[in-house]
């Protein structure tokens, strides 16, 4: 149940942080619209030990984790308190206290750094895994060749969840790759995989668990890939209408959503009802709004902290850069 | 100064057998630099060459610090250039092994080791290979504290790479890519000059909290043979190093240009009386621009000089720097003595590189210039 209240809660994270962006309150975002059981499946097989090396498309993760709606929000509006100092564009999510990396742009880096992790893991002999996921256009990538060669042959307890949602921005799965999706690459690297249904999150789950188990014991990488369908754009800077119809999206909508799946299998046992489900949607409406509202009064981080964290210790040209730049701004102190 | 053996010097190709018997029979040594020892363990020295230094270097580092690793391609038997001889024997496979043959698996696979706490030493066959890993280098490691807001760091990262000319190593053998690496805030890039202070400057790379590649000149491995200590030590990262003084012009270089600077400066004083000062910048990321600022500010000459290309080689952001500060003390146009800007020759070697001669008719330029 609590994994189905942070669907909904994700579900409506995404609808009214969108809007936000299509109003101009943010300068960009991206849904998970569609892939919520594959957050909330794996998230919940995993603990706080297993590190994530996500993408971008994985908040649900991060959320089911304890990253908090004003979290979310307070760098989605790069306000002072985005623990990543409003350096990066909004949904650039990291967060050392729940062992959630933190998401770069470019991609397929993260998965020979999930490798790494997990090479640390074990030689530490730790009972835990990374995890890193990734898209199916990022399959294509140099990063992912690498680090499925170098998890296996060093021998590394890694998982490698592939969200098969169907495109790249506008490039369908059937001009990604002409083999059999992700899943059949495996044997080439000898690494163990399993093909899921990814709108299922109880399915997710026990994959992902099976596979943490497989990769501890056999000190060895296990690869998922589940199948799911991208219902919203790449992101708020892209109009998917251009190269998909709306039937297109309305059947994935109207047939297997992972939130729809869910509420049926949660009925069907008892669990919830139409009055509880709208209850659930409304607080988390509310609760969305609230942190939004709290966010976008926070100002910016000190400008000074442009020049922080480059390195661990200010070296000199930062410092006298940064001199500059304070007796340049109080020269035209209006103008910024 | 280095001492080569006649025996190594009979290896070196003919246009440098001339030089290293000028090295072998010089008599007075240019003055003694001092160089900093920070926790020295014991006082004896012993004969080290380059690759034996880093050896010494790592092995110390495995030693003090039991999350290193070293790894890369053909580390294992021990490196082709038997820079990681002996570590799998003495740490185990586990600490010592090869990787696939992939750089960018190697800088990402160094990166996610480091993010986690430990620390990881890549290698990087040839400079020349580093190339597939620059999207790991410039957009992860580079970046990733400061992406985090300091909560994730790879500061235990060091990537070694064996960089430079080597007699024969053609295009893909010989190159230095200080200039594409430096411009990548965010890194530390390191050069020594020669084993003793490569081992000094590799331990501080290790140990560094950012994120270091570590430029080790090939030509250097075998043929530069210096009194290294012993014990553990460490040479600050982002110092110069002033290695000759003078008053008549500064001559900066890094790595194994230094070994033709210093006899481009002995042939100066020898044929025009020129007395030059000699600056090893050691750190190319963040550089030491105080020493060398107050040097020329002395001199009021400088040339920089550099194996790689000369257009946007890194020789121009000393040369932007230096114009800036030291505008009114300069008494000539700046000089850069550097590689033409084509691909590193096989045969045209000898006249592609900088040698020793072009630098001193730069130095005697610079001086007539100002009288």
């Amino acid at each position: 149940m609590r994994a189905y209240t942070q669907m909904i809660r994700l579900r409506t994270m995404d609808t009214i942080l969108q809007d936000a962006q299509r109003q101009g309150r943010i300068s960009f975002y991206m849904t998970c619209r569609g892939e919520e059981a594959i957050h909330f499946g794996a998230a919940t097989a995993l603990t706080l030990e297993d590190t994530i090396f996500a993408q971008y498309r994985e908040a649900g993760a991060l959320m089911w984790r304890g990253f908090s709606l004003l979290q979310f929000a307070d760098q989605c509006f790069s306000n002072e308190s985005d623990l990543g100092r409003g350096r990066q564009m909004p949904v650039h999510y990291g967060s050392r206290a729940l062992n959630y990396q933190t998401i770069s742009s470019p991609l397929g880096t993260q998965l020979p750094q999930a490798v790494g992790a997990a090479y640390r893991s074990k030689l530490q002999k730790k009972e835990s895994v990374s995890i890193a996921f990734f898209g199916e256009g990022c399959a294509s990538t140099v990063d992912f060749h690498s680090a499925c060669n170098f998890a296996a042959t060093l021998k590394v307890p890694v998982i490698f969840f592939c969200r098969n949602n169907g495109y790249a921005i506008s490039t369908p799965a059937t001009e990604q790759y002409a083999g059999d999706g992700i899943i059949s690459r495996c044997r080439g690297y000898g690494m163990a995989g399993i093909r899921v249904d990814g709108n299922d999150m109880l399915a997710v789950s026990a994959a992902v668990h099976a596979a943490k188990a497989y990769a501890i014991e056999n000190s060895a990488p296990v690869m998922i890939e589940a199948m799911t369908y991208r219902q919203g754009h790449h992101s708020t800077s892209d109009d998917s209408l251009r190269y998909r119809s709306e039937e297109e999206v309305r059947g994935h909508a109207n047939h297997g959503d992972p939130l729809q799946r869910m509420t049926s299998f949660l009925n069907a046992y008892g669990m919830l009802d139409e009055n509880r489900r709208t209850q659930l949607e409304d607080a988390e409406k509310l609760s969305v709004i609230k942190a939004m509202e709290a966010a976008e009064k926070k100002p910016p981080p000190h400008h000074r902290e442009l020049f922080q964290d480059v390195y661990k210790n200010l070296p000199t040209h930062l410092e006298e850069q940064e001199e500059k730049l304070r007796d340049h701004i109080s020269l035209y102190e209006g103008k910024y | 100064m280095f001492r080569i053996s006649t025996r190594q010097a009979a290896m070196l190709p003919a246009y440098r057998r001339g030089l290293a018997s000028l090295l072998s029979t010089t008599t007075t040594p240019s003055i003694s630099p001092p160089t900093e020892q920070i926790g020295s363990a014991e006082n004896s020295v012993t004969d080290m060459n380059l690759f034996t230094a880093i050896n010494d270097a790592m092995s110390i580092a495995m030693r003090t610090d039991d999350s290193t690793i070293v790894f890369g391609e053909d580390v294992s038997f021990g490196g082709v250039f038997r820079c990681t001889q002996n570590l799998k024997q003495d740490f185990g496979p586990d600490r010592v092994f090869n990787t696939p043959l992939s750089e960018n698996g190697i800088a990402g696979f160094a990166i996610g080791y480091a993010s986690m706490g430990g620390t990881a030493i890549g290698e990087i066959q040839f400079a020349d290979y580093i190339f597939p890993a620059m999207d790991q280098i410039v957009n992860e490691m580079a970046k990733f504290r400061y992406r985090s807001g300091n909560q994730w760091n790879c500061g235990g990262v060091t990537l070694r790479a064996a960089c430079g000319a080597v007699g024969h190593g053609g295009h893909y053998h010989s190159q230095s890519p200080e200039a594409y690496l430096a411009h990548t805030t965010g890194l530390v890039v390191v050069m020594p000059r020669g084993p003793k202070a490569a081992k000094g400057l590799l331990l501080s790379s290790i140990r560094s909290p950012d994120p270091v590649i570590f430029l080790e000149p090939k030509a250097l491995y075998r043929a530069a043979v210096e009194e290294v200590p012993v014990g553990d030590y460490e040479l600050p990262l982002g110092q110069a190093e002033v290695m000759r003084e003078g008053s008549d012009v500064t001559v900066v270089g890094w790595g194994g240009q230094l070994r033709v600077l210093e006899n481009a400066c002995i042939l100066a004083k020898k044929q025009y009386g020129i007395e030059a000062e000699l600056i090893d910048l050691q750190t190319i990321l963040p550089w030491d621009v105080a020493t060398v600022e107050e040097s020329v500010n002395k001199t009021g000459k400088l040339i920089v000089s550099h194996e790689a290309p000369v257009t946007s080689g890194f020789g121009a952001e000393v040369v932007a720097t230096l114009q800036e500060r030291c505008f009114l003390s300069l008494e000539a146009p700046i000089q850069r003595v550097c590689g033409y800007d084509t691909p590193f020759p096989l045969v045209f070697e000898k006249y592609y590189i900088p040698d020793e001669f072009k630098n001193v008719e730069a130095m005697r330029f610079v001086c007539d210039y100002a009288q």
